[in-house]
């Protein structure tokens, strides 16, 4: 017969020390998203994968596209939202070559960006360079941060 | 022809065999390899590097391609989303045809490296006369 010895058992249950166990681990969750935000990866999980930058007038947002030619990319903004599309056309190979590895795959693409913050819809540029794209967004007026002076009686 | 939709590939870093002194990543560019009667074609996948910055040899039948890129411009930026990093490029092949060393040609465009490594003529079979003494 198994039998528990009075000393084993916790010196008293609390019932909220689960609930706390939880907070912290959530606290720490955050804490590890906040700090290390710039080594973090986001994952990505709609092609093409993001990197996405502000400065103070404006929003940079880059994806690398390897072999994807200026005019098979489609670029739109309506409202917030940056829309993203095109596609990789596969070599057009003669018919004598034989395979040995196929790593690089060729297809259509689309993603759609919810902007975090208003932008000038006039002053957009995009480049596409060495298969990296840019698209360069200037920040709204009214998003801008402002100085505020000070004055001194 | 194929229209399915492009997934996201990760990017997959070297596993070097010793440290680099410098902080610096380097990923496995993926790679589509051919082959036809005239010679063997490697493309590489390397966005970000120009033509300064690749690097072909072909030394002891093995083939090293390795692109460097400016590092990532973020000064006075702030980052909102990274689901891609930044790095180099190095992969290395071994290559089992005789190549002609000399008219080995690389381009790059887009971000697409291409290197065609011709064949080389077959040897030709060559009679040695033995000289009778």
């Amino acid at each position: 017969m198994a039998f528990i010895r009075f000393a084993e058992r916790p010196h008293f249950r609390n019932p909220w020390a689960e609930f706390e166990r939880i907070r912290q681990g959530l606290d720490e969750l955050s804490r590890t998203f906040i700090n290390e935000g710039q080594q973090a990866l986001a994952r990505a999980t709609v092609y093409p994968p993001l990197n996405i930058f502000e400065d103070r007038d404006h929003l940079i947002i880059k994806a690398e596209l390897p072999g994807v030619k200026a005019e098979d990319l489609d670029i739109s903004l309506e409202g917030d939202t940056l829309t993203l599309q095109g596609q990789r056309k596969p070599r057009e190979d003669s018919d004598k070559v034989s395979y040995h590895r196929r790593e690089i795959k060729s297809g259509s693409f689309s993603r759609a960006i919810a902007l975090p913050t208003k932008v000038d819809m006039d002053k957009m540029t995009a480049k596409l360079a060495n298969g990296i794209l840019t698209i360069t967004l200037a920040k709204a007026e009214e998003v801008k941060p402002r100085q505020i002076s000070i004055t001194t009686e | 022809m194929s229209e399915h939709e492009l997934q996201v590939q990760e990017k997959k870093e070297v596993q070097h065999s010793g440290e680099t002194t410098k902080p610096e990543k380097y990923f496995v560019p993926a790679v589509d390899i051919y082959e036809t009667d005239e010679g063997v074609t490697v493309i590489a996948e390397m966005p970000g590097v120009t033509g300064e910055g690749v690097e072909v040899s072909l030394e002891d039948d093995v083939l090293t391609i390795q692109g460097t890129r400016a590092p990532e411009d973020t000064e006075g930026k702030r980052v909102l989303l990274q689901e891609y990093e930044s790095g180099n490029y190095l992969r290395r092949f071994t290559v089992a045809e005789t190549i002609d060393q000399d008219k080995i040609k690389a381009t790059m465009a887009d971000g697409l490296l291409t290197v065609i490594l011709p064949k080389a003529a077959p040897a030709k079979p060559r009679k040695i006369e033995v000289q009778m003494g």
